[in-house]
């Protein structure tokens, strides 16, 4: 269905209220943000209006380069990961009767549930010498004694992996579930195993929706500032944790503002690029 | 045995019986029509012989071998669905080509094959057009391109036409059964348009509560009908009861049918007679007589709908051999024998 551009003004009335909703709760904060970036600090955790670069200046150091580009790392990986779990779990998902679907549906809705701290918890449990998922590998005799698996990068990872992953199949599951599923069976009456089918017949036909997917996943896993000081050594700790840690521990709002701004650039710009690639791709 | 064989196939979904026990041998080169009401079946068996559904009872042959195990992407059977699944992230010439290319064969023999597709099906130099931008028609020719690229054992097709409006539906049911023709290619259609099985198929396959209910040549299933759900479901009938006189004779809407005797042992039966075949003349003589209740004049036909005694009877005539009637008007009706089938009911 093709709809007709907008031509008077009174045609972009709709856009009214998701504008104002997007001015009201992103566009003030986030330019605050930004003002306070440039403020002078004073001791004590005062600041005031100001126009200095010192918060910038002061960030551009090695330490706060490898910060960001392990936070960088570590997102990308987990989105990465929650991707290719997520792909064929929704696929799957989708395969199954109606009431097993909704089933699934709920139980992954009640992760979301969870807030990070649960979650951080309840891995560096399971993860524990002491009560941990190594005790089961020793009663089952894989393992000759329990060991900790915390604090660690795999830890880590595991836990933002489980956090970030409810998430990408909820985003997947529509676009699987308006699949035409005969697609797939053409595949296979014209030669293709069924894996193959997946991947050169779905795969495909959601490039569009799984590059969304991945981009939302990374973004997602950049703002986790939690789960890296519960399950991680201080080298994994990630410029979210810098920020919070600036922020509410030193309070340092000028310094942790340019950082957060720094790190919205950073994303923008990564997002950015992924689209161009992927838009490239497409007019190929 | 050379051609496909279905041995005594079943299919169940939980409580639901889709088919049921269904034999049926196709020679290699027929053009099969499995014809019936939504809900009969026909897509089911359609399915099992693609390997996308799996047989709950019997075995299907191809050739003498046994294939009801062997998965679908080992068939090697051309499929064009209802949907057509072409693939939306492919352009026409890819679409095709794709069964060459799970295959590993070579770019220049992909293209090469799509082209020659793309010229049976009367579509040349559409290769490098995305699929989005095609007419139904067009879309529907790739699809039959798409199914042939490897030049299959067996060619399905599922309700291919049904998404076309009814003009362009006509002329590719013709089209298809001259493809068929030329390649020599056993076929299997999928269709609940007893206009479409008439048109293209050698064998008709009438299916009705996943059973065959006959399997005949198309002229054969329309002037002898094996039973009542077959004469009304194929073209339109009148269905007259009737019983066996002390004579033998046919006795229909309160008079004998001139020269038909009773098949042996029946009693009551239903008969079919088709409107083309009812003759109308004057009253004088004639052994049915009745009131003429609604003239439908089409222009190419006549349908003059007529109450005999109660029994509604359909007379359909050409406008030439019409006699002058209207609503109220009483006319005489001949029922020639030989046009008559009877019926166990």
């Amino acid at each position: 269905m093709k709809r007709e551009p907008p031509r008077r003004l009174a045609d972009y009335a709709p856009l009214l209220f998701p504008a104002a909703m997007l001015t009201g709760f992103f566009v003030v904060p986030f330019g605050i943000m930004v003002a306070v970036s440039f403020f002078r600090r004073h001791q004590g955790g005062f600041y005031t209006p100001d126009f200095v670069l010192a918060n910038y200046e002061r960030f551009l150091t090695p330490f706060f380069a490898n910060v960001l580009g392990f936070s960088l790392l570590l997102s990308a990986m987990a989105a990465a990961a929650c991707v290719l779990l997520g792909l064929p779990f929704t696929y799957l998902l989708t395969r199954l009767p109606r009431r097993p679907q909704i089933l699934w549906l709920v139980a992954l809705l009640s992760i979301l549930s969870l807030s990070e701290v649960i979650i951080g918890f309840a891995w560096s449990t399971i993860f524990s010498r002491t009560a941990g998922i190594t005790n089961l590998l020793v009663a089952l005799g894989l393992m000759r004694e329990p060991m900790a698996l915390l604090p660690g990068f795999g830890a880590l990872l595991t836990a933002m992996i489980y956090q970030a992953l409810p998430y990408t199949i909820l985003v997947l599951y529509p676009a699987f579930a308006r699949l035409d599923p005969t697609l797939v069976e053409a595949a296979r009456t014209l030669g293709a195993s069924p894996i193959r089918a997946f991947l050169n017949v779905v795969v495909p036909a959601l490039r569009n929706t799984i590059f969304a997917t991945l981009i939302m996943a990374f973004v997602f896993a950049l703002g986790c500032y939690l789960l890296p000081q519960m399950l991680g050594r201080p080298q994994h700790w990630t410029l979210s944790v810098l920020i919070t840690d600036q922020a509410i521990y030193q309070s340092n709002m000028p310094f942790a503002a340019a950082m957060a701004v720094f790190l919205v650039l950073v994303s923008l710009g990564l997002i950015g690029l992924t689209l161009l690639v992927g838009a490239k791709e497409e007019g190929r | 045995m050379a051609g496909l064989v279905l041995d005594h196939i079943s299919k169940r979904f939980l409580n639901v019986v889709a088919v049921d026990d269904v034999s049926l041998t196709v020679p290699n080169g027929t053009f099969v029509c499995l014809l019936g009401p939504s809900g009969c079946g026909k897509t089911t068996l359609l399915r099992m012989i693609a390997g996308l559904e799996a047989p709950t009872a019997g075995r299907i042959l191809i050739d003498g071998a046994d294939i009801t195990e062997l998965p679908t992407h080992k068939r090697n059977f051309g499929m064009v669905f209802q949907s057509l699944a072409l693939f939306p992230h492919l352009c026409v010439g890819d679409n095709i080509a794709y069964p060459l290319r799970i295959r590993g064969r070579p770019k220049s023999e992909q293209q090469a094959r799509a082209a020659e597709l793309l010229e049976l099906v009367r579509l040349p130099g559409f290769a490098a057009r995305p699929v989005s931008q095609l007419s139904g028609g067009q879309r529907q020719r790739v699809a039959i391109a798409r199914a042939l690229a490897l030049s299959p054992q067996l060619f399905l097709l599922d309700e291919p036409l049904s998404a076309l409006d009814a003009k362009l539906r006509e002329a590719m049911q013709v089209e298809l059964r001259q493809l068929q023709q030329k390649l020599g290619i056993t076929t299997i259609v999928v269709t609940h348009d007893q206009r479409e099985a008439m048109t293209m198929a050698d064998l008709v396959v009438v299916m009705g509560e996943g059973r065959i209910r006959q399997v005949a040549p198309p002229i054969e299933i329309y002037r002898k009908p094996a039973d009542a759900f077959v004469a009304d479901f194929i073209g339109s009938t009148n269905l007259l009861p009737v019983e066996a006189d002390p004579a033998g004779r046919v006795f229909a809407a309160g008079a004998p049918v001139a020269g038909l005797a009773m098949p042996g042992g029946l009693g009551k039966a239903v008969m079919s007679i088709r409107p083309e075949d009812v003759h109308l003349t004057r009253t004088d003589g004639a052994a049915h007589v009745g009131r003429v209740t609604f003239v439908r004049d089409l222009g190419g036909t006549v349908e003059t709908f007529i109450d005999v005694g109660g029994t509604p009877i359909v007379a359909v005539t050409t406008p030439r051999e019409r006699l002058a009637l209207s609503a109220g008007d009483t006319v005489g009706i001949v029922l020639p024998a030989e046009c008559c089938v009877v019926l166990a009911s």
